[in-house]
């Protein structure tokens, strides 16, 4: 027999259960309880695209050092979904624990004998408690929760307190809630040992808060003074939407109940992002949300928006791509789309957000970058962040903070005088003056067009006014270098010759990756990229090592293709690692992916030295 | 005559409305459209209407899509901020504007190409949603800047100008402005000013979504012989169900038509909308026998105009979204952006 693994605040607990079933809740309630004690987790719903019926999986990694990215294997495994039994039993470390529902037998072939096997009879402990078929299969849910807590120590009185917050409002399912987790609690005290695995309270977590990306970024939205929402649901940018009108519906109606917002939920993503472009020439900030398909179909007013030169902010949960591809998995494969959408000759910037904490900030922050530079912001969420709780830092706003606007002319401004012409470069920096429909009787009004204009606006087809405006785009967009958010650069502790660029969701993993590989004497600096185009720190990074990891979420390379066709840089002194199997990345891929490669080149350059 | 600049002084005898404009601060740049475009005439129409209806002409912001109605625009209304969509989508970008700063008066202006072929989707969504706009369609059945291909609305049967026959079914945007709830439906034609301008007037200064149809014979390439969209096939085939006169608010009350002619409506701005009937059993309030009555015309080959649907107590987008007073964008950073408590109220909730 394998030696059971013994581990305090650092083990992974991964829950197979059929989606619909009602196993969400109480999967969370259990990351919550151990955050509660001050012990960090790292928590993941891996999802299928459906209703109901078939599989779906919850992992929570717990991490006393911090580690929120996703580690890999499991070590002790909740199987509730007999269609996932044998694929899920595979997956348990040797040595690990298996906690099953043991209401009906199974053959000893069902089982493997290098792991520790624990029965709990949930749907027997349950039938003797509840009648109705679905209290039964609800409460079964909190039941094994139950029987979790007093195998790991986890505090009954802190799983009582948030099943009683959880369920504020409807409080007559707080009590069947607290005899449900009794009934497994007591059965696991009375008939199970003690396990190997424990959670001890800690102090680690601080005042940091649990959060998804969608609903951090709708909330930057409402601080970042959007107003309007144009959308068409899909998977996995809904929930933006939606916590978009909660979080308006909570903050934003004035004294009389009237709607400082508007929410329409367009015919399709081409309706959405035109009403953005309309709410945004007429001087609203509004945004839409959606993922990569919903990109494609919006193409063609992207383009609209950076030649005519209108404010948008679209943000894309980026999910598995090509085509319908893996709606319910993550990756990071919508750069080049983003970055060169429509047709001609475009660019458009780019936010990668690595966390809650930056959505929130990135989602308030894109709608100042959009209205100053006249232009479509892509904030670059990906599911992973999106639609999984993070513990991440607390949102912060600075209550002196203004909304910048941009340069608008206002009916003063024009009575005043100020000369007007739309596209003129007047303060050197490429970004032009616009105004808002209805400003004044007759002065300021202009004419926009898709067509090629001169700089008053007007319809023109002669060679130099079209090149005028065009340079003039890309002129703004060198502007824009030192406007969006910088790098983040860590330096190793030792001199590194060689440095990984990052993005993303791939944070956590790699900070991981990075504390591991220094422990084994490979040092690498490292930048994690926020914003496209790239800041001149990215470029000077490049330079200043001899060889580059870029490691990204995505099949071929698309930070690494933008970095070259941006930057010059030479395609050789940029090597890939690539992960986009639809999982999140982990510290062990990337860890073990950069020493063969490291490993590989040392045996490369050999005979050279041998010479 | 495009090459003539239009001089920019007005003759100081020139004619103003009660916010003080002439005529001509409604006009536009000079129309690029081939010399006697039914378009231009709607252009003219529109910038009487504008001028008559007493409106500020920044207070106008105007829509199109892409095609050659769609460039008209530019012909008037100079002092309104324009927006030339890309094709098909002006409807959801008018919502947009519309939703951003509704106290304007929005007018979109699109082609049968634009509005029944590309831009079906979004016509109908627009239309649905009741939009206050009014949305104009310059019907020629034809796609002129592509010189002369068929478009959605061109009747079954209708000839090409080099004699290719259309074998599709007609899509008949007023029906289905009518099905989708529509709440100020007309048709017109564009060599019938004095139809059309009362239309105009009378959408204009409706709450909710307007649309009118304007069967406007393109010279270029669908105004021959076998064209059921030329200039003589509308005039023998045009149906008018009634004749309208829009009274402002603030114009006296004339009776000089006899009892029982007239059927006068008060919309919700004031505006008076004076019907007077020329087909004896045409309701112009009732939605489900103007359906009726335009289904069994369309099948005798009639084409109806006039003032088909009105509902002047309608409701708009913004009803439905509950939107404050005040526009979206005059909205201050101290009323759109929550309050730093509020904020640590969020944070505490997810601990």
């Amino acid at each position: 027999m394998t030696k059971p693994i013994a581990a305090t605040n650092d083990f992974v607990v991964k829950f197979a259960n059929v989606n619909g079933s009602g196993s969400a809740s109480a999967n969370g309630m259990f990351a919550k309880v151990i955050l509660r004690m001050g012990v960090p987790v790292g928590a993941r719903n891996i999802f299928p695209s459906n209703i109901q019926g078939l599989p779906t999986w919850y992992e929570v990694r717990v991490s006393e050092a911090g580690w929120l990215g996703r580690r890999g294997g499991v070590d002790l495994m909740v199987a509730m979904n007999p269609q996932t039994w044998d694929a899920d039993l595979k997956e348990i470390m040797p040595g690990g624990y298996l906690l099953y529902d043991s209401s009906k037998p199974l053959p000893a072939s069902k089982f493997r004998d290098d792991i520790n096997v624990i029965g709990a009879p949930l749907t027997e402990l349950i039938a003797t408690e509840f009648s109705i078929p679905r209290e039964r299969q609800l409460f079964k849910n909190i039941c094994y929760v139950g029987v979790l807590a007093q195998l790991l120590g986890l505090e009954a009185d802190t799983v009582k307190q948030l099943l009683t917050e959880e369920f504020k409002g409807k409080d007559k399912l707080i009590e069947p809630n607290f005899r449900a987790f009794e009934l497994g609690r007591a059965y696991a005290e009375a008939n199970i040992p003690p396990i190997g695995l424990r959670i001890k309270r800690s102090d680690k977590v601080g005042d940091r808060i649990f959060a998804e990306g969608n609903d951090a970024a709708a909330l930057g939205a409402v601080y970042g003074g959007a107003t309007f929402c144009a959308w068409y649901p899909i998977t996995p940018s809904t929930s933006l939407a939606e916590s978009f009108q909660k979080y308006c519906t909570m903050l934003r109606k004035d004294a009389d109940g009237k709607n400082r917002f508007a929410i329409v939920q367009a015919e399709d993503e081409i309706a959405s992002i035109g009403m953005v472009m309309g709410a945004g020439w007429a001087g609203s900030r509004a945004f839409t949300c959606t993922s990569g398909p919903g990109i494609s179909l919006m193409n063609e007013f992207v383009g609209f928006s950076y030649y005519a030169e209108i404010p948008a902010v679209i943000f894309d949960v980026q999910r598995g791509g090509p085509s319908t591809g893996m709606p319910t998995r993550t990756q990071q494969s919508d750069l080049l789309l983003a970055a060169y959408a429509s047709h001609g000759d475009t660019k458009h910037p780019m936010l990668f957000p690595a966390n809650p904490t930056e959505a929130f900030e990135m989602g308030a922050q894109a709608f100042d970058l959009s209205d100053f530079f006249q232009t479509t912001v892509f904030v670059m969420l990906e599911l992973d962040i999106g639609m999984q709780e993070w513990l991440t830092e607390p949102f912060k706003w600075d209550e002196k903070r203004r909304l910048n606007r941009g340069k608008v002319l206002t009916y003063e401004h024009l009575e005043q005088g100020v000369p007007f012409g739309r596209y003129r470069d007047v303060d050197g920096d490429a970004v032009p003056y616009r105004t808002y429909p209805g400003t004044h009787p007759t002065k300021g009004s202009y004419f926009t067009r898709g067509s090629s204009h001169d700089k008053d606006a007007r319809y023109s087809e002669k060679g130099e006014d079209y090149t005028e405006g065009m340079a003039r785009l890309l002129r703004k967009w060198e502007t824009m270098k030192s406007h969006v958010p910088a790098p983040i650069i860590k330096k190793a502790k030792k001199r590194a010759p060689d440095g990984v660029i990052y993005m993303g969701s791939t944070d956590p993993a790699m900070e991981e990756a990075l504390c591991a590989m220094e422990s084994h004497g490979i040092h690498l600096d490292a930048l994690r990229v926020r914003a496209f185009p790239f800041n001149n720190e990215v470029f000077d990074f490049i330079r200043d090592h001899e060889q580059v990891f870029v490691v990204e979420q995505n099949r071929d390379g698309q930070l690494k293709s933008l970095l070259v066709n941006e930057g010059g840089v030479h395609p050789a002194r940029l090597v890939s690692v690539l992960h986009y199997d639809g999982t999140p990345i982990t510290a062990r891929f990337i860890i073990k992916d950069i020493t063969e490669k490291l490993q590989a080149g040392q045996a490369a350059a050999l005979p050279e030295k041998a010479k | 005559m495009t090459y003539l600049a239009k001089p920019p002084l007005h003759h100081p005898s020139l004619e103003r409305n009660a916010v003080g404009f002439t005529r001509r601060d409604y006009e536009g740049r000079i129309s690029t459209l081939c010399a006697g475009c039914g378009h231009d005439s709607i252009s003219a129409a529109i910038i009487q209407a504008c001028f008559e209806i007493d409106l500020e002409p920044h207070r106008l912001a105007k829509f199109s899509g892409i095609g050659c109605s769609s460039k008209t625009p530019d012909y008037f209304v100079s002092p309104a901020h324009g927006f030339n969509a890309v094709h098909g989508r002006m409807p959801s970008v008018l919502t947009g504007a519309n939703i951003a700063a509704k106290d304007l008066i929005y007018l979109g202006v699109s082609g049968d190409g634009d509005s029944a072929s590309i831009g079906l989707g979004q016509f109908c969504h627009a239309v649905r949603r009741g939009v206050n706009m009014t949305y104009i369609c310059e019907n020629n059945g034809v796609y002129g800047l592509t010189k002369g291909q068929f478009s959605a609305t061109s009747d079954k049967g209708s000839k090409a100008k080099k004699g290719a026959e259309n074998k599709d079914s007609a899509i008949d945007l007023v029906m289905l402005a009518l099905q989708l709830g529509a709440t100020y439906v007309g048709r017109s034609f564009s060599g019938d000013k004095s139809q059309l301008v009362p239309l105009i007037k009378g959408a204009l200064s409706h709450k909710g979504t307007s649309f009118i149809d304007v069967i406007s014979p393109c010279v270029a390439f669908n105004n021959h012989v076998g064209s059921t969209k030329s200039f003589d096939y509308v005039r023998e085939h045009n149906e008018a169900v009634n004749r309208m006169d829009v009274i402002s608010p603030r114009a006296p009350i004339r009776a000089d038509y006899k009892p029982g002619e007239l059927k006068e409506v008060v919309q919700h701005d004031g505006s008076i909308l004076r019907l007077r009937k020329l087909e004896d059993d045409y309701d112009s309030t009732d939605r489900n026998a103007a359906l009726g009555y335009l289904a069994r015309k369309a099948a005798e080959g009639e084409i109806v105009t006039g003032l088909l649907y009105v509902d002047p107590d309608a409701s708009d987008l913004h009803d439905g979204l509950n939107t404050v007073a005040c526009q979206l964008n005059k909205l201050t950073d101290q009323e759109l952006i929550p309050p730093l408590s509020a904020l640590e109220k969020i944070n505490a909730s997810l601990r």
